[in-house]
């Protein structure tokens, strides 16, 4: 049984190319055994162990982990008819028992001529036409009792042949050319555009930090005009309030000298109750000295600060 | 005058917004370079490497574009974060295999070229050595169309040594996939691009950014994602940011299917479309088929929970399906009318997940397989009534709280995405399934 034949070791040797590790390529090559034996045969699966420098299980276990690749052989059509929520509500199911009838295969069976392999597959990502189906991977829908018929009677007829290539041709546009940059290239470009951006970010940081530094200036001299502002307001207030207080303690002082003196012409002792005045008014003067003494040690006090 | 003449309310108009992934779309030949250039292609990537690669990514910080995969990471935060290391690189996620999702794979068969140039702006954003578009194995006409978009960018120089000029060359390579869902998550395509079989790898400290292809930084990011980069820098970030509301910025493409007169794609502004407008808009959805009534909606893909009618005012945005408890997911809403077995339909998205689960994990293997199986003899008639305290108590096995987001009990998200529909069909639809129960038969069979 075929290995990959001379031209598609070049192709595939052409893609290792375009991947910084060899295993990259490994999804790649194997749909490149499949476009040319239709499925994974053991001895493809070796030549793309060899052409990796991979072990076959290794290959055979990624292989086995991906619904689109096979390990045993598929008809010459595979008709994957989705059943996922979007079909199921369109009638999928219901179309896939009719695939079932119309190929005489039961789901996941091969045709007795090898020309269709029917399956049930998850979403296609076709849903606006459910209920859908893909051959090939090449999708159609939506799709009557009818439609389905049609379709297969055209694939059987090969009058699909330029919209669906046999199965496991994946892409039919090769890619132009392997890569176009060197390593090298690349290594230069980016550390020239790297050690830019970090000079910019340099540059960018330090005029921030100028700007954050003036800015700090600016409002430690405002915070500076602010309390200038504040002490003078205080201090006014303070001195006013000291005015305010000495005034109390004259009036007050004039005040007990006049009772004083009118008590005295008319008796020899102070009335009792105009004896209580008297020391209600000394009170007084006491009081306000002592608030007049601490306003000023306030404003004092705060004219320090 | 009469008050006929105009709508009682301003009705909101889904269609005026500018069309950025589907503007070359129903175009005669729109994936060839000549009609891509006849329609201003590859002007965008001239413009971004005429300028610093940090501006380039400064703009897809404004625009506030969020990734179009799935999971909603903003693309420029993503880059930013990359690891510096001489070596680095760009993978494209052209992995769509999430059920009843066909954006992608349209954008890739209608425009790759849009895509390629989004891959060669981000990759000189980046300084990206290498760039790699992953796309899903079976689009063989998408694999065959990029192929083609890659040998003519190179042969126009939009690709290759010195790209325009600009002094700043790049190798892009397309590789076909070959049939996995698990391939979807950004660590498992990672491991298929080396060759390997699709295992998510455990993140910390496999985050791509820091540990992606053969170890070095990698930025992953999806093909919607891509298409909206050469927009943004011909009409700037603050443009792209315009558009949409809050933290969901720009139009989306969204997959409608199911039960629709026209399923399709439809690109529309988001937050400011809601699911309503998007189903029954005459100019989108056009409604229900034959006029049936809404049962419920898939709002974001398999692993999304469902909404009743009672949400089809909900916007069409991230955070607005997210504090309802489901997500938006991967873009694609599934409607359901009331002719629909629920049981059979969380049965077949269950099965998926039993099909695709990559077997790391056991909540995941396992549990996917047995909720398969008891849901499947629920559908046929032969379940009991226990089942439904059995098939919550394995969910709560895989993502224990059944919380929203779901918990994490295995590498990659895939696990904890498999009770979303089964949780959702059993308190949505708990009726429904003590019949199939009772009677021992699908009642819509």
């Amino acid at each position: 049984m075929p290995r990959l034949t001379a031209a598609n070791e070049r192709r595939a040797r052409d893609t290792v190319g375009l991947y910084p590790k060899a295993r990259s390529a490994l999804i790649p090559l194997l749909h490149l055994c499949q476009e040319q034996d239709g499925h994974l045969t053991p001895e493809a699966l070796e030549h793309v162990a060899d052409l990796l420098d991979l072990t076959p299980a290794e290959v055979i276990g990624t292989a086995s982990f991906y619904d689109m690749l096979f390990t045993e052989p598929v008809g010459k059509y595979l008709v994957s008819v989705c059943t996922n929520i979007a079909c199921l509500l369109g009638g999928g199911y219901e179309l896939l028992e009719h695939a079932e009838e119309r190929l005489g295969v039961t789901t996941g069976q091969t045709s007795a001529d090898g020309s269709f392999t029917l399956e049930e597959v998850e979403c296609i990502a076709y849903c606006d036409k459910a209920p859908c189906l893909a051959v090939n991977w090449r999708f159609f829908g939506p799709l009557t009792n009818n439609g389905f018929d049609q379709l297969i009677e055209d694939l059987e007829a090969d009058r699909l042949a330029a919209d669906v290539p046999a199965h496991g041709t994946l892409c039919r546009v090769r890619r132009e050319g392997g890569l176009r940059v060197t390593p090298a290239q690349i290594d230069k470009e980016r550390q020239a555009m790297d050690a830019a951006i970090a000079e910019r970010k340099a540059v960018a940081d330090q005029v921030k930090a100028r700007a954050d530094e003036a800015k700090a200036k600016d409002e430690e001299t405002a915070a500076q005009d602010k309390a200038a502002e504040d002490k003078a307001a205080e201090d006014k207030a303070a001195e006013d309030k000291a005015a305010q207080d000495r005034d109390k303690v004259q009036q007050a002082k004039e005040a007990a000298a006049d009772q004083g003196q009118a008590a005295q012409p008319e008796e020899t002792g102070p009335q009792p109750d105009q004896a209580a005045e008297g020391e209600q008014a000394t009170a007084q003067v006491e009081a306000a000295s002592e608030g007049a003494a601490e306003a000023e040690k306030n404003a004092e006090g705060k004219g320090r600060a | 005058m009469t008050a006929d003449s105009t709508p009682s309310s301003p009705s909101p108009s889904p269609t005026s917004p500018p069309r950025i992934v589907t503007a070359h779309w129903g175009r005669p030949d729109s994936w060839t370079l000549e009609s891509y250039l006849d329609h201003g292609g590859y002007t965008a990537l001239r413009r971004a490497v005429g300028v610093h690669p940090e501006e380039v990514t400064a703009q897809v910080l404004t625009a506030n574009l969020l990734g179009r995969g799935g999971a909603g990471f903003e693309a420029g935060r993503k880059w930013s974060m990359l690891r510096k290391a001489p070596t680095r690189y760009l993978v494209v996620n052209g992995d769509e295999s999430e059920p009843a999702t066909f954006k992608d794979h349209m954008l890739i068969e209608t425009n790759p070229h849009q895509i390629v140039e989004g891959v060669v702006i981000t990759a000189y954003a980046i300084q990206a050595t290498q760039a790699f578009i992953y796309v899903r194995g079976e689009f063989a006409l998408g694999i065959e169309r990029m192929t083609q978009a890659v040998n003519e960018a190179y042969a126009h120089g939009a690709i290759g040594n010195d790209v325009f000029g600009s002094g700043f060359s790049l190798d892009v390579v397309v590789h076909s996939g070959a049939g996995a869902y698990i391939c979807g998550d950004e660590t498992g395509l990672l491991e298929s691009l080396e060759g390997k079989r699709g295992f998510p790898r455990i993140k910390p400290p496999y985050f791509p950014a820091v540990m992606g292809l053969y170890n070095e930084p990698t930025i992953v990011n999806n093909v919607e994602t891509m298409s909206n980069i050469p927009w943004i820098l011909n009409n700037s970030g603050r443009s792209f940011a315009d558009l949409g509301q809050g933290r969901s910025t720009g139009t989306r493409l969204f997959a409608l299917s199911g039960h629709v007169k026209n399923p399709g794609n439809y690109e529309v502004e988001m937050v400011k479309t809601t699911f309503r407008d998007l189903i029954f808009d005459p100019q989108l959805g056009g409604g229900v088929r034959d006029d049936n009534a809404v049962k419920a909606f898939i709002p974001g893909g398999a692993s999304s929970y469902w909404f009743g009618p009672d949400l089809l005012d909900t916007p069409l945005g991230q955070e607005e399906v997210g504090k309802l408890g489901s997500m938006l997911g991967s873009g694609s809403i599934v409607v359901m009318d009331d002719t629909t077995c629920m049981v059979r339909a969380a049965w077949r998205l269950v099965r998926f997940f039993a099909r695709e689960s990559c077997g790391q994990c056991t909540p995941c293997r396992e549990g996917a397989g047995w909720l398969e199986k008891i849901l499947r003899r629920i559908e046929v008639g032969s379940g009991r009534e226990e089942d439904l305290d059995l098939l919550l108590d394995v969910c709560d096995n895989i993502a224990p709280g059944l919380t929203w987001p779901p918990k994490q009990t295995t590498i990659c998200p895939l696990g904890p995405s498999i009770p979303s529909p089964v949780n959702s069909a059993i308190r949505m639809f708990k009726d429904e399934f003590l019949v199939h129960i009772k009677e021992g038969a699908c009642p819509y069979a």
